[in-house]
């Protein structure tokens, strides 16, 4: 089973790992966080509180979640230059509009309640929506293409830089990992909310499990198929990324929301490593020629350095592990919408923004809708 | 189009927008944690005010800090593929480290820290607000270790064409770190106390202008409004935050010379043609540059230049700490640099692109090192000066406030901007000095752990592809930089209550709103 990695170095498999275990933490907390954002829409959050609700049950974490990303794409520079260096420059296209849908995401975040006006909250609500759902788009088409392939010549360089425009891969993977993040957000919703936001949650969350996981279930069977080093340990963990599915979908079934949150989180991870192994001890296939295909040797960074980035990962990430979990840990209350506040807008309050103030009164009648 | 250019501009503003947000962050965050501790020490309402207000200013100001910070990790193998794969081995360890030892920190905390009032132990809570500043700081640390490492190798060896990390513990205590970091973080410390200065300042005249606070017989007078809370607390907040802020501004800037000056007297060693650049330094010699000037205004030579004046003795004080030891010049330098590393870039496109077999040009654009060196401490003292001035104002213990005046208000504010200008110029000088190179040489080890920029960029990505990502890129930070403007500016117009409505709203305060804070002190 394990035959796998036989006659392969071991610093470079461990790190393979590890940025494997960077980008599934990255998909299991940022994906609700995505997912929430996408589900701040209009088509799922009925009301305005609704939606300050959703935002704050990711507000305290979103900003951690996402440090997984970075430290994803920090760790692959300094362990697998190469794999970080192909595969960005390839992808320049859509990665500069993941950069845009990443910044927009943590300013909607923090901008949306700044002011309390309806047109500035739905710009910023809509921008929100919007980069979530480009983010996980782009995210899922990044993973998809370093596992089935881009035309690397000799030099590791792509040599079509609109390639991914054209491969099935991109919205394959882009699609999938859509599905994931919104299963993951009515997961999380239905967890961390009560009243009939988190019926509506659960609703939603149970038919779209079953047609949702299917984008990933094939991107994982596909590798499987085609991956030259699919066996036992990677169907295996296909297998518990099935198994994951199927408790999650139960436990939704049964209202057991924290379970259900983590088949779901189950089955992105044992997908996702399943996905990856079956192509280990390939890093970025070249679909020009094998040959030119990035691997765990040719890739990698030297055994110094592995050694001491093993080191620092070693201690660090049970020990950042353990303080994001007790950050959730501070914030577990279930809120409800009569939690939120009613909004004011801050910096009305001021006796210098007096006169802006009287500006706005005089246009809306007394009684207009406070947001 | 030669996406070299483009390369190199989008890197520079990209760079120098995320530096204006990340010198406020480094340089308010402790000022925060400062006020947070007094308050859970002292429980005084002045630094509950000061924690809430500035605090906010921070979390906006931390927010696209945080965004634009993304774009500089990704755009290294997005449009630097070569110099990742280069430098990769050395330079991307620290990055990780950065995310590993300080990212998740800072992001972890922070959030802990929005939404902790009130539900975390005062003790804890305000360790948060420490834990996410001892984030922020360790980041700098890493980030400019990453950076030294290319003013500087060191801790490497050259296999296979590439350097190879053989003693990490050399890349974090290289010596341009060493002096670089205690220099960043002055820099941002004197951004953050001016910073408090300039908008206490505006909120002390405004209590003036509004007539709540007058000054008879050279003594203040503090009045109260309900009206935004504008109470004799409100008064001591701001006068507190104007001291406050002034003396750690005189002491950022006090912390930039003395780093400076040891950052310079290193540069001489390992990058003799910056700070001969820097000086516009065409002859060996002992002066520093006054002024200097070039009637050819785009010239990169010697031929025109003309210093009409200058200190005798100066600049070798800067350098050596003596008088009459000459400081090597562009000239003698430039013979150095042809006789190492050659006068013509190998004559390979693939790896030079159009600048393959042209003939290497040494020197850095004089204008721009000269006058960045000089933008960066003029800028920088003058906003010690400000801090100096608004100390002095604002004396006798309790009894001083600043005077009436529209003009001085308008002046305090500008200066604001100041040490924002001194570091992005520092910041312009020391990456422009470093050209032609991308990793700099290091004459005292292997010179040929070395990079031409011109080698650093992505072979396949076309010029045309990188300008999209610029203009992309360039009209989101100049909107959102219109937005976040637009939005500290009510805030900081609103004063304490924008950060604590409470103060105004008490009245209005249910008890079944009450409850719901237990549950949400903080909400979005």
């Amino acid at each position: 089973m394990f035959e796998i990695f036989a006659d392969q170095p071991l610093l470079p498999t461990i790190w393979f790992i590890v940025i494997g275990i960077l980008f599934c933490g990255y998909l299991v907390l940022d994906g609700f966080d995505l997912g929430v954002g996408m589900l701040m829409s209009r088509l799922f959050s009925k009301t305005e509180k609704e939606r300050r609700l959703l935002l704050n049950t990711i507000g305290p974490v979103w900003d951690g979640n996402e440090v997984w990303l970075i430290t994803a794409g920090a760790g692959m520079f300094a362990s697998f230059p190469f794999w970080y260096a192909s595969l960005f420059s390839a992808l320049y296209i859509p990665l500069t509009l993941l950069l845009v849908f990443l910044i927009l995401r943590v300013v909607a975040i923090d901008y949306r309640g700044k002011q309390n006006n309806p047109r500035w909250i739905s710009t910023w609500n809509t921008l929100l929506s919007l980069s979530s759902f480009g983010i996980a788009f782009l995210i899922g088409a990044l993973l998809a293409l370093t596992t089935t392939g881009i035309p690397l010549n000799e030099r590791g360089n792509s040599i079509d830089i609109f390639a991914w425009a054209t491969s099935p891969f991109t919205y394959l993977g882009g699609i999938a990992v859509v599905c994931f993040s919104l299963i993951q957000g009515l997961a999380f919703i239905a967890l961390k909310t009560d009243g009939p936001i988190r019926y509506r949650a659960r609703a939603v969350q149970r038919p779209l499990m079953l047609v949702g996981s299917a984008p990933l279930l094939i991107w994982a069977l596909l590798l499987q198929w085609k991956g030259e080093s699919a066996g036992m340990l990677s169907y295996i963990l296909c297998l518990v990324g099935v198994l994951g599915l199927i408790l999650g979908y139960i436990s939704a079934l049964q209202g057991r929301e924290g379970r259900s949150f983590v088949g779901n989180s189950l089955f992105v991870c044992g997908s996702m490593l399943g996905i990856f192994l079956a192509l280990y001890p390939t890093v970025l296939p070249s679909t020009l020629n094998p040959a030119h295909s990035l691997t765990v040797t040719n890739a990698s960074s030297s055994p110094y350095t592995l050694t001491v980035m093993s080191w620092v990962v070693g201690i660090m990430l049970p020990l950042i592990i353990g303080y994001q979990c007790w950050s959730y840990y501070q914030f577990r209350q279930r809120m409800k919408v009569e939690h939120i506040p009613d909004a004011h807008d801050p910096t009305e309050l001021g006796e210098s923004n007096q006169a802006v103030t009287h500006r706005s009164r005089q246009k809306e009648p007394a009684n207009s809708p406070k947001c | 189009m030669d996406p070299l250019t483009i390369a190199r501009w989008q890197f520079g503003i990209t760079t120098v927008y995320h530096f204006f947000m990340v010198p406020l962050t480094l340089g308010l965050g402790p000022l925060v944690a400062f006020f947070h501790w007094r308050y859970v020490r002292t429980g005084a309402e002045r630094y509950k005010r000061l924690t809430k207000f500035w605090g906010k200013l921070f979390i906006i100001n931390f927010a696209m800090g945080v965004a634009t910070g993304l774009v500089q990790e990704f755009q290294f193998g997005m449009a630097w593929s070569e110099y990742s794969r280069f430098v990769g081995d050395v330079f991307g360890a620290p990055l990780a480290l950065e995310g590993l030892l300080a990212f998740f920190f800072e992001s972890t905390f922070i959030g802990l820290w929005i939404f902790g009032w009130g539900k975390l132990k005062p003790a804890i809570h305000a360790t948060t607000i420490t834990i996410a500043v001892a984030g922020s700081w360790a980041s700098a640390y890493f980030i400019l270790v990453a950076n030294s490492w290319m003013q500087h190798p060191v801790g490497v060896e050259m296999k296979e064409g590439r350097p190879v990390m053989t003693d990490v513990w050399a890349v974090l205590t290289n010596s341009t770190a060493l002096v670089t970091v205690p220099h960043v973080l002055a820099g941002a410390l004197l951004v953050g106390g001016a910073f408090l200065v300039g908008l206490s300042w505006w909120h002390l005249w405004r209590r003036r202008q509004l007539g709540i606070d007058t000054v008879v017989d050279g003594k203040v007078v503090i009045g109260e409004r309900s009206e935004g809370a504008r109470d004799a607390e409100d008064f001591h907040a701001w006068r507190y935050a104007l001291r406050f802020g002034a003396v750690i501004a005189i002491a950022g800037f006090l912390g930039t010379a003395f780093t400076g000056h040891a950052q310079a007297q290193l540069m001489i060693q390992q990058q003799p043609m910056k700070m001969a650049a820097a000086e516009a330094a065409c002859e060996d010699g002992t002066s520093f540059s006054v002024f200097s000037y070039s009637i050819d205004p785009s010239s990169q030579s010697c031929d025109h230049l003309t210093t009409p004046l200058e200190v005798p003795g100066l600049l070798s004080f800067l350098a050596y700490e003596n008088f009459s030891e000459p400081v090597p010049g562009v000239e003698t330098l430039l013979k150095q640099y042809q006789d190492e590393l050659g006068t013509h870039y190998p004559d390979d496109p693939e790896r030079f692109g159009q600048m393959a077999g042209q003939e290497i040009t040494y020197t850095p654009i004089f204008e721009i090192t000269y006058y960045g060196f000089r933008g960066m401490f003029t800028f920088g003292g003058m906003s010690a000066v400000v801090a100096i001035y608004a100390l002095w104002i604002t004396r006798k213990k309790g009894m001083g406030t600043v005077p009436d005046s529209r003009w001085l208000k308008n002046f305090h504010l500008i200066a604001l901007w100041f040490p924002f200008i001194g570091n992005t110029a520092g910041w312009v000088f020391t990456e422009m000095g470093r050209q032609p190179f991308v990793v700099a040489p290091n004459f005292q080890e292997d010179t040929s752990v070395m990079l031409f920029t011109a080698a650093g960029v992505s072979p396949e990505v076309s010029g045309g592809t990188i300008l999209f990502s610029l203009i992309a890129l360039g009209s989101l930070y100049a909107i959102l930089a219109v937005v976040e403007i637009y939005l500290l500016t009510r805030y900081v117009r609103a004063g304490i209550p924008a950060a604590m409505p409470e103060l105004v709203e008490q009245h209005e305060d249910s008890d079944e709103n009450s409850n719901n804070r237990d549950v949400l002190a903080f909400a979005y």
